[in-house]
Protein backbone atom coordinates (compact mmCIF):
# COMPACT_ATOMS: atom_id res chain seq x y z
CA UNK A 1 0.00 0.00 0.00
CA UNK A 2 1.15 3.41 -0.73
CA UNK A 3 0.58 4.68 2.88
CA UNK A 4 3.59 2.99 4.55
CA UNK A 5 2.08 2.55 8.40
CA UNK A 6 3.64 0.21 10.47
CA UNK A 7 3.07 -2.64 10.75
CA UNK A 8 1.75 -2.50 14.67
CA UNK A 9 -0.43 -5.78 15.06
CA UNK A 10 1.83 -7.85 17.24
CA UNK A 11 2.03 -4.27 19.65
CA UNK A 12 -1.59 -4.48 20.02
CA UNK A 13 -1.81 -8.32 21.82
CA UNK A 14 -0.64 -7.14 25.14
CA UNK A 15 -2.07 -4.02 24.94
CA UNK A 16 -5.90 -3.79 25.28
CA UNK A 17 -6.13 -0.14 27.53
CA UNK A 18 -7.60 2.55 25.68
CA UNK A 19 -5.62 5.58 27.15
CA UNK A 20 -2.44 3.60 26.01
CA UNK A 21 -3.58 4.16 22.49
CA UNK A 22 -5.05 7.13 22.63
CA UNK A 23 -1.29 8.24 22.52
CA UNK A 24 0.10 5.76 19.86
CA UNK A 25 -2.91 7.63 17.55
CA UNK A 26 -0.99 10.62 17.80
CA UNK A 27 1.98 9.04 16.84
CA UNK A 28 0.91 7.20 14.03
CA UNK A 29 -1.74 5.00 12.76
CA UNK A 30 -2.11 1.93 14.29
CA UNK A 31 -3.41 -1.01 12.35
CA UNK A 32 -6.07 -3.12 13.67
CA UNK A 33 -6.97 -5.48 10.73
CA UNK A 34 -4.37 -6.51 7.65
CA UNK A 35 -6.00 -8.28 4.99
CA UNK A 36 -3.42 -9.95 2.58
CA UNK A 37 -3.83 -11.44 -0.74
CA UNK A 38 -7.81 -12.29 0.34
CA UNK A 39 -9.66 -14.16 -2.48
CA UNK A 40 -13.26 -15.31 -1.85
CA UNK A 41 -15.34 -18.08 -3.98
CA UNK A 42 -19.26 -18.34 -3.98
CA UNK A 43 -18.97 -21.66 -4.78
CA UNK A 44 -17.15 -21.31 -8.06
CA UNK A 45 -17.80 -17.77 -8.65
CA UNK A 46 -14.93 -15.85 -7.30
CA UNK A 47 -16.29 -12.79 -5.56
CA UNK A 48 -13.16 -11.27 -4.74
CA UNK A 49 -9.76 -10.89 -6.26
CA UNK A 50 -6.62 -10.81 -4.18
CA UNK A 51 -6.93 -7.98 -2.01
CA UNK A 52 -4.53 -6.48 0.23
CA UNK A 53 -5.53 -3.94 2.21
CA UNK A 54 -4.83 -2.34 6.19
CA UNK A 55 -7.75 -1.56 8.51
CA UNK A 56 -6.41 1.15 11.21
CA UNK A 57 -7.68 1.69 14.63
CA UNK A 58 -9.76 4.82 15.17
CA UNK A 59 -10.02 5.07 11.67
CA UNK A 60 -13.23 5.06 9.61
CA UNK A 61 -12.12 3.22 6.73
CA UNK A 62 -14.98 2.99 3.67
CA UNK A 63 -15.66 0.45 1.04
CA UNK A 64 -17.32 1.58 -2.26
CA UNK A 65 -17.63 0.97 -6.06
CA UNK A 66 -20.75 0.15 -7.99
CA UNK A 67 -23.03 -2.90 -7.53
CA UNK A 68 -21.76 -6.54 -6.81
CA UNK A 69 -18.10 -5.29 -7.06
CA UNK A 70 -17.50 -7.30 -3.55
CA UNK A 71 -17.52 -4.66 -0.78
CA UNK A 72 -20.05 -5.92 1.00
CA UNK A 73 -18.72 -9.32 0.90
CA UNK A 74 -15.25 -8.13 1.89
CA UNK A 75 -17.12 -6.66 4.80
CA UNK A 76 -18.54 -10.45 5.28
CA UNK A 77 -15.65 -12.30 5.16
CA UNK A 78 -14.11 -10.18 8.36
CA UNK A 79 -16.20 -11.35 10.50
CA UNK A 80 -16.83 -14.64 8.62
CA UNK A 81 -20.26 -14.51 8.92
CA UNK A 82 -20.39 -16.14 5.86
CA UNK A 83 -19.44 -19.45 7.14
CA UNK A 84 -23.26 -19.68 8.10
CA UNK A 85 -23.90 -20.78 4.59
CA UNK A 86 -22.30 -23.62 3.09
CA UNK A 87 -20.14 -23.28 -0.24
CA UNK A 88 -18.55 -20.10 0.59
CA UNK A 89 -15.15 -19.98 1.24
CA UNK A 90 -12.01 -17.13 1.43
CA UNK A 91 -8.30 -18.26 0.94
CA UNK A 92 -5.69 -15.74 2.13
CA UNK A 93 -4.99 -14.23 5.40
CA UNK A 94 -7.33 -11.64 7.41
CA UNK A 95 -4.66 -10.54 10.45
CA UNK A 96 -6.90 -9.42 13.57
CA UNK A 97 -3.96 -8.63 16.81
CA UNK A 98 -1.56 -10.74 14.83
CA UNK A 99 -4.18 -13.97 14.11
CA UNK A 100 -5.41 -15.29 10.96
CA UNK A 101 -9.07 -15.16 11.24
CA UNK A 102 -9.42 -17.17 8.08
CA UNK A 103 -7.73 -19.98 10.38
CA UNK A 104 -10.17 -22.90 10.66
CA UNK A 105 -9.14 -23.19 14.32
CA UNK A 106 -10.29 -19.65 14.47
CA UNK A 107 -13.51 -19.72 17.50
CA UNK A 108 -15.89 -18.05 15.11
CA UNK A 109 -18.16 -17.21 18.35
CA UNK A 110 -15.53 -15.44 20.36
CA UNK A 111 -14.60 -13.57 16.77
CA UNK A 112 -17.72 -12.31 16.10
CA UNK A 113 -17.66 -10.65 20.06
CA UNK A 114 -14.38 -8.55 19.14
CA UNK A 115 -16.26 -7.71 15.78
CA UNK A 116 -19.44 -5.84 15.67
CA UNK A 117 -21.61 -5.37 12.47
CA UNK A 118 -24.58 -3.44 11.32
CA UNK A 119 -26.76 -4.35 8.45
CA UNK A 120 -28.28 -2.64 5.48
CA UNK A 121 -31.66 -3.52 7.22
CA UNK A 122 -32.10 -2.68 11.06
CA UNK A 123 -32.42 -6.18 12.74
CA UNK A 124 -34.02 -5.48 16.50
CA UNK A 125 -34.75 -8.46 17.75
CA UNK A 126 -38.19 -9.56 18.48
CA UNK A 127 -37.79 -8.79 22.42
CA UNK A 128 -37.53 -5.66 24.52
CA UNK A 129 -35.18 -2.43 24.02
CA UNK A 130 -33.40 -3.69 27.16
CA UNK A 131 -33.30 -7.08 26.29
CA UNK A 132 -32.01 -6.29 22.69
CA UNK A 133 -28.99 -4.36 24.36
CA UNK A 134 -27.99 -7.44 26.89
CA UNK A 135 -28.43 -10.34 24.33
CA UNK A 136 -24.97 -9.57 23.45
CA UNK A 137 -23.41 -8.83 27.19
CA UNK A 138 -24.81 -12.29 28.56
CA UNK A 139 -23.33 -14.26 26.09
CA UNK A 140 -20.41 -13.70 27.33
CA UNK A 141 -20.42 -11.90 30.37
CA UNK A 142 -22.47 -12.85 33.67
CA UNK A 143 -23.38 -9.51 35.31
CA UNK A 144 -25.32 -8.50 38.26
CA UNK A 145 -28.66 -6.60 37.81
CA UNK A 146 -27.05 -3.27 38.38
CA UNK A 147 -23.87 -3.56 36.38
CA UNK A 148 -26.37 -4.68 34.07
CA UNK A 149 -28.30 -1.45 33.72
CA UNK A 150 -25.54 0.55 33.61
CA UNK A 151 -23.98 -1.09 30.60
CA UNK A 152 -27.09 -1.12 28.83
CA UNK A 153 -27.43 2.42 29.52
CA UNK A 154 -23.67 3.02 28.33
CA UNK A 155 -24.16 1.50 24.96
CA UNK A 156 -27.33 3.65 24.49
CA UNK A 157 -25.64 6.76 25.41
CA UNK A 158 -23.27 5.75 22.57
CA UNK A 159 -25.36 5.09 20.38
CA UNK A 160 -27.01 8.59 21.20
CA UNK A 161 -30.81 6.61 22.25
CA UNK A 162 -30.70 7.19 25.25
CA UNK A 163 -32.84 10.19 26.05
CA UNK A 164 -35.22 8.64 23.57
CA UNK A 165 -35.84 5.22 24.80
CA UNK A 166 -34.46 5.54 28.23
CA UNK A 167 -38.96 5.29 29.62
CA UNK A 168 -39.80 2.73 27.28
CA UNK A 169 -36.83 0.23 27.86
CA UNK A 170 -39.01 -2.57 28.75
CA UNK A 171 -41.38 -2.36 24.78
CA UNK A 172 -40.24 -4.22 22.60
CA UNK A 173 -37.70 -2.66 19.79
CA UNK A 174 -39.75 -3.34 17.07
CA UNK A 175 -41.95 -0.86 17.98
CA UNK A 176 -39.07 1.93 16.93
CA UNK A 177 -38.55 3.80 14.38
CA UNK A 178 -36.42 2.76 11.52
CA UNK A 179 -33.51 5.41 12.09
CA UNK A 180 -33.84 4.30 16.04
CA UNK A 181 -33.82 0.76 15.56
CA UNK A 182 -30.55 1.03 13.34
CA UNK A 183 -29.00 2.88 16.34
CA UNK A 184 -30.46 -0.16 18.59
CA UNK A 185 -29.13 -2.00 16.70
CA UNK A 186 -25.50 0.06 16.40
CA UNK A 187 -25.45 0.52 20.84
CA UNK A 188 -26.24 -3.65 20.60
CA UNK A 189 -22.92 -3.89 18.41
CA UNK A 190 -20.88 -1.80 21.14
CA UNK A 191 -22.11 -3.19 24.25
CA UNK A 192 -20.20 -6.22 23.92
CA UNK A 193 -17.18 -4.00 23.50
CA UNK A 194 -15.62 -5.21 19.86
CA UNK A 195 -12.80 -3.75 18.64
CA UNK A 196 -13.63 -3.13 15.17
CA UNK A 197 -17.48 -2.15 13.61
CA UNK A 198 -18.57 -3.25 11.19
CA UNK A 199 -21.27 -1.37 9.03
CA UNK A 200 -22.92 -2.87 5.85
CA UNK A 201 -25.01 0.17 4.23
CA UNK A 202 -26.32 0.94 7.29
CA UNK A 203 -27.82 4.20 5.85
CA UNK A 204 -29.65 3.06 3.05
CA UNK A 205 -32.95 2.00 4.79
CA UNK A 206 -33.18 5.16 6.25
CA UNK A 207 -34.21 9.01 5.67
CA UNK A 208 -32.22 11.96 5.61
CA UNK A 209 -32.50 13.21 9.14
CA UNK A 210 -31.91 9.39 10.86
CA UNK A 211 -28.66 9.20 8.48
CA UNK A 212 -26.99 12.29 9.76
CA UNK A 213 -27.38 11.26 13.14
CA UNK A 214 -25.80 7.72 12.30
CA UNK A 215 -22.75 9.69 10.64
CA UNK A 216 -22.47 11.97 13.68
CA UNK A 217 -22.72 8.57 15.63
CA UNK A 218 -20.12 7.48 13.37
CA UNK A 219 -18.18 9.97 13.87
CA UNK A 220 -18.11 9.73 17.91
CA UNK A 221 -17.17 6.33 17.97
CA UNK A 222 -14.52 6.50 15.90
CA UNK A 223 -12.46 7.64 19.21
CA UNK A 224 -13.06 4.63 20.31
CA UNK A 225 -12.98 1.50 17.34
CA UNK A 226 -11.85 0.49 14.06
CA UNK A 227 -14.80 1.33 11.61
CA UNK A 228 -15.56 -0.27 8.15
CA UNK A 229 -18.44 1.04 6.89
CA UNK A 230 -19.76 -0.55 3.36
CA UNK A 231 -21.47 2.34 1.37
CA UNK A 232 -23.42 3.22 -2.18
CA UNK A 233 -23.40 7.14 -0.88
CA UNK A 234 -20.17 8.84 -2.22
CA UNK A 235 -21.05 11.97 -0.25
CA UNK A 236 -21.48 9.34 2.93
CA UNK A 237 -17.83 8.09 2.23
CA UNK A 238 -16.28 11.30 1.43
CA UNK A 239 -18.38 12.95 4.68
CA UNK A 240 -17.35 9.87 6.98
CA UNK A 241 -14.26 7.90 6.13
CA UNK A 242 -10.21 8.66 6.73
CA UNK A 243 -9.94 6.14 4.23
CA UNK A 244 -11.43 5.33 1.06
CA UNK A 245 -10.90 1.93 -0.41
CA UNK A 246 -12.68 1.57 -4.49
CA UNK A 247 -13.74 -1.84 -5.87
CA UNK A 248 -14.41 -3.00 -9.16
CA UNK A 249 -15.59 -6.58 -10.37
CA UNK A 250 -13.75 -7.98 -6.90
CA UNK A 251 -10.76 -6.00 -7.16
CA UNK A 252 -9.69 -3.51 -4.83
CA UNK A 253 -8.89 -0.81 -7.69
CA UNK A 254 -7.45 1.96 -5.60
CA UNK A 255 -6.73 2.67 -2.25
CA UNK A 256 -5.90 5.52 0.05
CA UNK A 257 -6.50 8.48 1.88
CA UNK A 258 -10.41 9.81 1.28
CA UNK A 259 -9.09 13.27 0.44
CA UNK A 260 -7.06 12.05 -2.27
CA UNK A 261 -9.13 8.80 -3.82
CA UNK A 262 -12.21 11.95 -3.87
CA UNK A 263 -9.91 14.87 -5.03
CA UNK A 264 -6.75 13.04 -7.20
CA UNK A 265 -7.57 9.36 -7.58
CA UNK A 266 -4.66 7.96 -9.68
CA UNK A 267 -6.72 5.24 -11.26
CA UNK A 268 -8.57 6.56 -14.63
CA UNK A 269 -11.70 4.19 -13.71
CA UNK A 270 -11.88 5.71 -9.92
CA UNK A 271 -12.49 8.96 -11.37
CA UNK A 272 -15.10 7.89 -13.36
CA UNK A 273 -17.13 6.32 -10.66
CA UNK A 274 -16.32 9.10 -8.31
CA UNK A 275 -17.53 11.62 -10.78
CA UNK A 276 -21.12 9.69 -11.46
CA UNK A 277 -20.17 8.79 -14.92
CA UNK A 278 -20.48 5.20 -14.41
CA UNK A 279 -21.86 2.98 -11.21
CA UNK B 1 -68.92 -5.34 -29.74
CA UNK B 2 -65.58 -3.13 -29.03
CA UNK B 3 -63.05 -5.03 -27.34
CA UNK B 4 -62.91 -2.96 -24.13
CA UNK B 5 -67.00 -3.89 -24.21
CA UNK B 6 -65.84 -7.50 -24.59
CA UNK B 7 -63.36 -7.54 -21.56
CA UNK B 8 -65.60 -6.02 -19.43
CA UNK B 9 -68.57 -8.82 -20.23
CA UNK B 10 -66.04 -11.62 -19.92
CA UNK B 11 -64.36 -9.88 -16.27
CA UNK B 12 -68.13 -9.97 -15.36
CA UNK B 13 -69.03 -13.54 -16.20
CA UNK B 14 -65.49 -14.25 -14.11
CA UNK B 15 -66.59 -11.97 -10.86
CA UNK B 16 -69.99 -14.03 -10.76
CA UNK B 17 -68.68 -17.75 -11.55
CA UNK B 18 -66.09 -17.17 -8.88
CA UNK B 19 -68.42 -15.51 -6.36
CA UNK B 20 -70.80 -18.34 -7.30
CA UNK B 21 -68.65 -21.02 -6.75
CA UNK B 22 -67.96 -18.74 -3.24
CA UNK B 23 -71.24 -18.31 -2.33
CA UNK B 24 -71.65 -22.49 -2.75
CA UNK B 25 -69.13 -23.32 -0.80
CA UNK B 26 -70.40 -20.99 2.60
CA UNK B 27 -73.70 -21.96 1.53
CA UNK B 28 -72.25 -25.70 3.03
CA UNK B 29 -70.54 -24.71 5.64
CA UNK B 30 -73.53 -22.46 6.92
CA UNK B 31 -75.74 -25.47 6.23
CA UNK B 32 -73.73 -27.96 8.13
CA UNK B 33 -73.53 -25.55 10.98
CA UNK B 34 -76.91 -24.83 11.25
CA UNK B 35 -77.92 -28.45 11.34
CA UNK B 36 -75.94 -29.29 13.73
CA UNK B 37 -77.15 -25.79 16.10
CA UNK B 38 -80.81 -26.84 15.48
CA UNK B 39 -80.32 -30.80 16.68
CA UNK B 40 -77.36 -30.35 18.50
CA UNK B 41 -78.46 -27.19 20.71
CA UNK B 42 -81.48 -29.34 22.23
CA UNK B 43 -79.16 -31.80 23.91
CA UNK B 44 -76.78 -29.35 25.67
CA UNK B 45 -77.63 -29.34 29.05
CA UNK B 46 -75.36 -30.00 32.77
CA UNK B 47 -76.40 -33.41 32.15
CA UNK B 48 -74.69 -33.56 28.79
CA UNK B 49 -71.06 -32.33 30.78
CA UNK B 50 -71.87 -33.96 33.85
CA UNK B 51 -73.22 -37.95 33.14
CA UNK B 52 -71.97 -40.91 31.76
CA UNK B 53 -72.96 -41.97 28.33
CA UNK B 54 -76.26 -44.11 29.44
CA UNK B 55 -77.47 -47.26 28.04
CA UNK B 56 -80.40 -47.35 25.66
CA UNK B 57 -83.70 -46.18 26.61
CA UNK B 58 -82.11 -44.16 29.93
CA UNK B 59 -80.71 -40.17 29.98
CA UNK B 60 -77.60 -39.50 30.72
CA UNK B 61 -74.27 -37.00 29.19
CA UNK B 62 -70.88 -38.01 27.34
CA UNK B 63 -68.52 -36.93 30.32
CA UNK B 64 -66.74 -39.57 29.90
CA UNK B 65 -66.39 -39.35 26.34
CA UNK B 66 -65.67 -35.45 26.70
CA UNK B 67 -62.53 -36.65 28.86
CA UNK B 68 -61.25 -39.44 27.46
CA UNK B 69 -61.04 -37.26 24.29
CA UNK B 70 -59.21 -34.45 26.58
CA UNK B 71 -56.87 -36.70 27.69
CA UNK B 72 -55.78 -38.57 24.87
CA UNK B 73 -55.85 -35.20 22.62
CA UNK B 74 -53.56 -33.26 25.39
CA UNK B 75 -51.05 -36.07 26.17
CA UNK B 76 -50.82 -37.18 22.57
CA UNK B 77 -50.04 -33.40 21.73
CA UNK B 78 -47.53 -33.32 24.87
CA UNK B 79 -45.79 -36.12 22.79
CA UNK B 80 -46.17 -35.07 19.74
CA UNK B 81 -45.49 -31.51 20.22
CA UNK B 82 -41.66 -31.60 20.79
CA UNK B 83 -41.20 -33.81 18.71
CA UNK B 84 -42.98 -32.18 15.91
CA UNK B 85 -41.09 -29.28 16.48
CA UNK B 86 -37.47 -30.25 17.00
CA UNK B 87 -37.57 -32.33 13.50
CA UNK B 88 -39.38 -28.90 12.05
CA UNK B 89 -35.78 -27.33 13.64
CA UNK B 90 -33.98 -29.53 11.91
CA UNK B 91 -35.18 -29.14 8.58
CA UNK B 92 -35.39 -25.36 8.95
CA UNK B 93 -31.77 -24.84 10.60
CA UNK B 94 -29.47 -27.94 10.11
CA UNK B 95 -31.04 -30.34 7.18
CA UNK B 96 -32.30 -27.25 4.70
CA UNK B 97 -31.57 -28.79 1.26
CA UNK B 98 -29.28 -31.59 2.24
CA UNK B 99 -30.50 -34.90 1.06
CA UNK B 100 -31.28 -36.60 4.67
CA UNK B 101 -33.62 -33.47 4.97
CA UNK B 102 -34.95 -33.35 1.80
CA UNK B 103 -36.18 -37.37 2.61
CA UNK B 104 -37.77 -36.66 5.97
CA UNK B 105 -39.63 -33.76 4.53
CA UNK B 106 -40.95 -36.26 1.83
CA UNK B 107 -42.00 -38.86 4.13
CA UNK B 108 -43.22 -35.85 6.18
CA UNK B 109 -45.54 -35.20 3.63
CA UNK B 110 -46.80 -38.24 2.93
CA UNK B 111 -47.83 -38.95 6.71
CA UNK B 112 -49.23 -35.75 6.56
CA UNK B 113 -51.74 -37.42 4.02
CA UNK B 114 -52.07 -40.83 4.94
CA UNK B 115 -55.18 -41.88 5.59
CA UNK B 116 -55.88 -41.91 9.34
CA UNK B 117 -57.36 -44.70 8.82
CA UNK B 118 -53.94 -46.78 8.06
CA UNK B 119 -52.11 -45.46 11.57
CA UNK B 120 -54.93 -47.12 13.49
CA UNK B 121 -54.51 -50.08 11.67
CA UNK B 122 -50.76 -49.56 12.47
CA UNK B 123 -50.91 -48.85 15.68
CA UNK B 124 -53.28 -51.98 16.16
CA UNK B 125 -50.73 -54.38 15.14
CA UNK B 126 -47.82 -52.93 16.68
CA UNK B 127 -49.97 -52.34 20.26
CA UNK B 128 -53.04 -53.74 20.35
CA UNK B 129 -52.57 -57.13 19.01
CA UNK B 130 -49.40 -57.44 20.57
CA UNK B 131 -50.64 -56.24 24.16
CA UNK B 132 -53.51 -58.40 24.03
CA UNK B 133 -56.43 -55.11 24.19
CA UNK B 134 -57.31 -52.31 23.34
CA UNK B 135 -55.70 -49.10 25.54
CA UNK B 136 -55.86 -45.34 26.03
CA UNK B 137 -52.30 -45.35 25.73
CA UNK B 138 -52.25 -47.12 22.14
CA UNK B 139 -54.89 -44.17 21.40
CA UNK B 140 -52.78 -41.93 22.32
CA UNK B 141 -49.98 -43.11 20.00
CA UNK B 142 -52.21 -43.26 17.05
CA UNK B 143 -53.17 -39.40 17.54
CA UNK B 144 -49.80 -38.32 18.21
CA UNK B 145 -48.61 -40.09 14.65
CA UNK B 146 -51.19 -38.25 13.25
CA UNK B 147 -50.19 -34.91 15.06
CA UNK B 148 -46.36 -35.09 14.22
CA UNK B 149 -46.64 -34.43 10.91
CA UNK B 150 -48.72 -31.26 11.35
CA UNK B 151 -46.49 -29.92 13.97
CA UNK B 152 -42.99 -30.60 11.89
CA UNK B 153 -44.44 -28.86 8.39
CA UNK B 154 -45.73 -25.77 10.50
CA UNK B 155 -42.51 -25.20 12.42
CA UNK B 156 -40.32 -25.60 9.67
CA UNK B 157 -42.56 -23.28 7.59
CA UNK B 158 -42.83 -20.83 10.59
CA UNK B 159 -38.67 -20.45 10.69
CA UNK B 160 -38.52 -20.27 7.27
CA UNK B 161 -40.48 -17.02 7.63
CA UNK B 162 -38.17 -15.79 10.13
CA UNK B 163 -35.64 -13.57 8.12
CA UNK B 164 -32.31 -14.41 7.67
CA UNK B 165 -30.87 -10.99 8.61
CA UNK B 166 -32.04 -12.05 12.36
CA UNK B 167 -29.88 -14.89 12.82
CA UNK B 168 -27.00 -13.23 11.10
CA UNK B 169 -27.26 -10.33 13.61
CA UNK B 170 -27.94 -12.79 16.16
CA UNK B 171 -24.39 -14.73 15.25
CA UNK B 172 -22.58 -11.04 14.34
CA UNK B 173 -22.77 -10.71 18.45
CA UNK B 174 -20.95 -14.11 18.84
CA UNK B 175 -23.75 -16.20 19.64
CA UNK B 176 -23.88 -20.03 19.28
CA UNK B 177 -26.30 -21.11 16.67
CA UNK B 178 -28.38 -23.31 19.55
CA UNK B 179 -28.93 -19.56 20.90
CA UNK B 180 -29.43 -18.17 17.89
CA UNK B 181 -32.55 -21.08 17.52
CA UNK B 182 -33.79 -20.96 20.84
CA UNK B 183 -33.19 -17.47 21.96
CA UNK B 184 -33.80 -15.72 18.42
CA UNK B 185 -35.49 -17.61 15.76
CA UNK B 186 -38.03 -19.46 18.12
CA UNK B 187 -38.85 -16.25 19.77
CA UNK B 188 -39.71 -15.05 16.41
CA UNK B 189 -41.53 -17.41 15.09
CA UNK B 190 -43.08 -18.10 18.24
CA UNK B 191 -47.05 -17.39 17.83
CA UNK B 192 -46.45 -18.98 14.56
CA UNK B 193 -45.33 -22.48 16.27
CA UNK B 194 -48.62 -22.05 18.90
CA UNK B 195 -50.33 -21.98 15.98
CA UNK B 196 -48.80 -24.72 14.59
CA UNK B 197 -49.32 -26.90 17.28
CA UNK B 198 -53.06 -25.79 18.26
CA UNK B 199 -53.83 -26.69 14.27
CA UNK B 200 -52.10 -30.06 15.47
CA UNK B 201 -55.14 -30.55 18.44
CA UNK B 202 -57.58 -29.30 16.33
CA UNK B 203 -56.96 -31.97 13.41
CA UNK B 204 -56.39 -34.56 16.03
CA UNK B 205 -59.31 -34.41 18.36
CA UNK B 206 -61.92 -34.86 15.92
CA UNK B 207 -59.98 -38.04 14.43
CA UNK B 208 -62.51 -40.89 14.91
CA UNK B 209 -60.85 -43.82 12.52
CA UNK B 210 -57.39 -44.06 14.53
CA UNK B 211 -59.55 -44.32 17.98
CA UNK B 212 -61.85 -47.46 16.52
CA UNK B 213 -58.80 -49.37 16.19
CA UNK B 214 -56.33 -48.31 19.18
CA UNK B 215 -58.72 -47.10 22.21
CA UNK B 216 -62.07 -48.33 21.29
CA UNK B 217 -64.42 -47.17 23.45
CA UNK B 218 -65.75 -47.41 27.34
CA UNK B 219 -69.61 -47.02 28.25
CA UNK B 220 -68.13 -45.98 31.56
CA UNK B 221 -66.14 -43.90 33.56
CA UNK B 222 -62.49 -44.53 33.08
CA UNK B 223 -58.99 -43.25 34.19
CA UNK B 224 -57.22 -46.58 33.19
CA UNK B 225 -54.64 -45.52 30.53
CA UNK B 226 -54.40 -49.45 30.10
CA UNK B 227 -58.00 -50.00 29.51
CA UNK B 228 -60.16 -49.02 26.36
CA UNK B 229 -61.64 -45.36 26.65
CA UNK B 230 -64.09 -43.42 25.38
CA UNK B 231 -64.01 -40.41 23.22
CA UNK B 232 -66.29 -37.72 22.10
CA UNK B 233 -65.78 -38.78 17.75
CA UNK B 234 -65.84 -42.43 18.62
CA UNK B 235 -69.06 -41.83 20.84
CA UNK B 236 -70.62 -39.88 18.27
CA UNK B 237 -69.76 -42.82 15.75
CA UNK B 238 -71.76 -44.93 17.72
CA UNK B 239 -74.54 -43.25 18.87
CA UNK B 240 -75.46 -41.37 15.51
CA UNK B 241 -75.17 -45.03 13.82
CA UNK B 242 -77.62 -46.79 16.54
CA UNK B 243 -81.66 -47.11 16.11
CA UNK B 244 -82.09 -45.23 19.37
CA UNK B 245 -83.59 -42.39 19.32
CA UNK B 246 -81.55 -40.87 22.58
CA UNK B 247 -78.47 -42.00 22.00
CA UNK B 248 -78.50 -39.89 18.36
CA UNK B 249 -79.73 -36.68 20.89
CA UNK B 250 -76.90 -37.50 22.38
CA UNK B 251 -74.72 -37.42 19.26
CA UNK B 252 -75.92 -34.63 17.78
CA UNK B 253 -75.09 -32.86 20.91
CA UNK B 254 -71.12 -34.24 20.98
CA UNK B 255 -70.91 -33.02 17.23
CA UNK B 256 -72.39 -29.73 18.14
CA UNK B 257 -69.49 -29.63 20.99
CA UNK B 258 -66.69 -30.99 19.10
CA UNK B 259 -67.30 -28.65 15.89
CA UNK B 260 -67.50 -25.41 18.20
CA UNK B 261 -64.36 -26.89 20.32
CA UNK B 262 -62.77 -26.93 16.62
CA UNK B 263 -63.62 -24.07 15.67
CA UNK B 264 -62.62 -21.95 18.21
CA UNK B 265 -59.12 -23.65 18.08
CA UNK B 266 -59.01 -22.67 14.91
CA UNK B 267 -60.00 -19.17 15.30
CA UNK B 268 -57.66 -18.74 18.38
CA UNK B 269 -54.81 -20.14 16.26
CA UNK B 270 -55.66 -17.52 13.29
CA UNK B 271 -55.51 -14.45 15.39
CA UNK B 272 -52.33 -16.37 16.92
CA UNK B 273 -50.89 -15.87 13.14
CA UNK B 274 -52.12 -12.42 12.91
CA UNK B 275 -50.89 -10.94 15.50
CA UNK B 276 -47.26 -12.87 15.04
CA UNK B 277 -47.12 -11.25 11.04
CA UNK B 278 -48.18 -7.74 12.19
CA UNK B 279 -45.44 -7.49 14.52
CA UNK B 280 -42.90 -8.34 11.92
Amino acid sequence: MELAAPSATNLRVDQPNRAGKAAATQAGLVECVTIRNLSFYYDKHQALKNISLPLYDKRVTAFIGPSGCGKSTLLRVLNRIYDLYPKQRATGEVLLNGENILSPKQDLNLLRARIGMVFQKPTPFPMSIYDNIAFGIRLYEKLGQSEMNQRVEAALRRAALWTEVKDKLKQSGLGLSGGQQQRLCIARGVAVKPQVLLLDEPCSALDPISTSKIEELIDELKSDYCIVIVTHNMQQAARSADFTAFMYLGELTEYGPTEKIFTNPDNPRTQEYITGRFG
Amino acid sequence: MGRYARRRTINSFALAVSLAAALFRLFWLVAILWTLLYNGLTSIDLALFTEMTPPPGSAGGLLNAIFGSVVMTVISTMIGAPIGMLAGTYLAEYGKTGPLAEIVRFINDILLSAPSIVVGLFVYEVMVFRMGHFSAWAGIVALAIIGIPVIVRTTEDMLNLVPNGLREAAAALGSPRWKVITLIAYRAARNGIITAILLAVARVSGETAPLLFTALNNQFWSTDMNAPMASLPVTIFQFALSPYEDWQQLAWGGALLITVTILILNIVARSLAALGSSRG
